[in-house]
């Protein structure tokens, strides 16, 4: 293991998001640390998925700002967050239904296409080369998950846990420096929960990604991540190294509802 | 047992990217080629020609570019119509107003005047989506309508709105026998159908579909809605707007806007959904549906009809035709609302595994 936990990339501060009324988030900071696997935890409808979909600006908080290796957005958009290197996978699997697996990775690869549409309308020189040699990279990712057998089957006729394992080598194929995991072990049974467990690892430790993570299995959760944080109802009420948010009495409360 | 892929293996990312991977399938597509160039002119008489070739040609070109709209970036339209008018008209204005353009470069500034008002006319695509879309595009149809045949300078000061070309050539290619132009025609759409595969098979057309498919996600992978939708319109308007012009100058020769209502629109968009929505092939089955099934039920009716001893009234034929086009539409959409291309698919799966069931 020649992985080493760097400097903070990413930092939020004091983040509070709102639905008209409805308070998703409420004066949030935590950091993230290059490297480092951190996982958010709570119960349900406690703010984890807007966390990200502030994180990645699918969503505008009201307040605060994300810094990203010192560079301050208050208003982060999807576009510049993928192009700053964040990518994401998604809770309710959001691939392309009707393209084959192969053109779901390569739609990862887009922000790295440079021939513009009229040599691709051509499959002239630059398209052409550069269509190969994205497909090279692409397959990298395809051996990496082991799943060649599939590479030109409609997503949509794969079963659940072959979804989520290409929606995650997607979100790979933009080769990421942060990665954004929404549940990606939801609804999988153990043998796929171990595979899904070891592509993290693996991805982690042979590329260095950074890798933020939402999961409700608490077993998995303490074992791989580095550093947990808890919200409930939109608050944070927790962070730090597994032992020790497991050992809080807050957290213990928030998740089985003892009596203060 | 002949349709097998069974030894040819890819050995490179090239070979395994072309168009028809499989050998069979490109021998068919040769031999349908050459069959298509030099066959049909030796074989067909001048009533197929302008009856059913030649609009079905035409038409299947205009059917692919509203297929990259629909089928491929999945933005409804209903102003297909109105593209097809703006590039004959405008191809129409270049090649009277420029002195000595060539026929070819006026065709294609038709094509690109109609991508822009195409790329104008797409604008509402990044706010409304869906039926919204389509009435939206709808405004495009009605617009053009109006414009043709109210404001006098785009027809030349005609009155009615009514123009016509003639004496078309081609650097020395005189195209007037109802062959010539439908060896014009088949260039066109093969050309066309080729650089609508390329889109479709690279990078524009993965940002297309996954704007279609999931744009929430496309968004967060680095695909901009703007440009991907902007684009398609752009390229859906230059095909359509370019099979306009061949419809104009090629088949009409003389027309007036209501050759572009907003019949043509429905009949289009109905082409790519029975054909396939998605699929380039479908196109041609859609067109080819379209076009050439009501004239085949005109012709095969009365014979029919003989065959058991009764004589049906012209009229009856006609009102038959409708009846059982309907009735087959729904029975398409129903069987396999994906269209024919997918039927076609499915038939070739089979067919590869033949005779085991998989």
């Amino acid at each position: 293991m020649s992985r080493q936990i760097g400097e903070v990339i990413l930092d939020l501060k004091n983040v509070s998001l709102a639905f008209g009324g409805v308070k998703a988030l409420t004066d949030i900071s935590f950091d993230v640390r290059e490297h480092e696997i951190r996982a958010i935890i709570g119960p349900n409808g406690a703010g984890k998925s807007s966390m990200l979909n502030v994180i990645n600006g699918v969503y505008r908080p009201q307040q605060g700002e994300i810094i990203l290796r010192g560079q301050h957005f208050s208003k982060m958009n999807p576009f510049k967050a993928a192009k700053a290197g964040i990518s994401r996978t998604f809770q309710n699997i959001a691939l392309f239904k009707g393209m084959n697996v192969i053109d779901n990775l390569m739609t990862g690869r887009n922000l790295k296409i440079r021939s513009n549409l009229i040599q691709q309308a051509f499959w002239w020189g630059p398209a052409r080369r550069e269509e190969l040699a994205h497909r090279a990279k692409v397959e990298q990712v395809i051996d990496f998950l082991e799943i060649q057998h599939i590479r030109k089957t409609p997503v949509g006729r794969l079963p659940y846990g072959l979804q989520k394992r290409v929606d995650l080598g997607r979100a790979l194929a933009m080769e990421p420096s942060i990665l954004l995991l929404d549940e990606p072990m939801a609804g999988m049974n153990v043998e796929e929960k171990q595979d899904m467990c070891r592509f993290i690892l693996d991805v982690n430790d042979q590329f260095g990604t950074t890798i933020v993570l939402i999961e409700h299995d608490m077993a998995v959760v303490m074992d791989i991540s580095d550093r947990v944080v808890v919200l409930d109802y939109g608050r944070k009420i927790g962070d730090g190294d597994p032992d020790e948010v497991r050992a809080s009495p807050e957290v213990i409360s928030a998740y089985l509802g003892a009596s203060h | 047992m002949l349709y097998r892929e069974n030894g040819q293996f890819k050995t490179s990312y090239a070979a395994d990217q072309q168009i028809f991977p499989i050998a069979q399938d490109r021998w068919a597509i040769v031999g349908i080629l050459v069959f298509a160039f030099i066959g049909v002119p030796l074989l067909v008489d001048e009533y197929l020609f302008r009856a059913i070739l030649i609009p079905f040609l035409i038409l299947s070109l205009a059917a692919l570019g509203v297929n990259i709209l629909v089928g491929f970036c999945g933005q409804i339209t209903l102003g297909a119509g109105a593209f097809m008018a703006v590039g004959a008209y405008a191809a129409y204005n270049f090649h009277i107003r420029v002195d000595g353009i060539p026929l070819l470069v006026s065709f294609l500034l038709g094509g690109l005047t109609s991508a822009a008002v195409g790329i104008f006319f797409g604008i509402p695509s990044l706010r409304v989506r869906g039926l919204y879309l389509a009435v939206a595009t709808l405004a495009a149809q009605f617009f053009t309508d109006w414009v043709f045949l109210r404001v006098p300078w785009f027809t030349d000061n005609a009155s009615s709105g009514s123009v016509s070309v003639s004496n078309l050539q081609v650097l020395a290619w005189q195209i007037d026998a109802p062959v010539d132009k439908y060896l014009f025609c088949l260039a066109f759409l093969v050309v066309f159908a080729l650089l609508a595969k390329n889109m479709t098979r690279s990078a524009i057309g993965r940002q297309w579909m996954a704007i279609r498919d999931m744009d929430v996600a496309a968004e967060v992978i680095g695909i901009r809605p703007l440009f991907a939708k902007l684009s398609a319109f752009a390229v859906s308007s230059f095909f359509v707007g370019t099979a306009g012009a061949l419809w104009g100058f090629i088949h009409l020769a003389s027309w007036e806007p209501a050759a572009f209502s907003v019949d043509r629109s429905f009949q289009l968009l109905f082409m790519v959904i029975i054909g396939g929505l998605g699929s380039i092939m479908g196109s041609f089955f859609g067109a080819a549906f379209i076009v050439i099934l009501p004239i085949a039920l005109n012709q095969f009716l009365p014979a029919l009809g003989g065959l058991f001893g009764v004589t049906i009234s012209t009229a009856g034929i006609s009102h038959a035709e409708l009846i059982i086009f309907g009735a087959l539409i729904i029975f398409f959409l129903i069987k396999e609302p994906h269209g024919i291309a997918r039927l076609w698919s499915t038939g070739k799966e089979k067919l590869r595994l033949w005779p085991f069931p998989h």
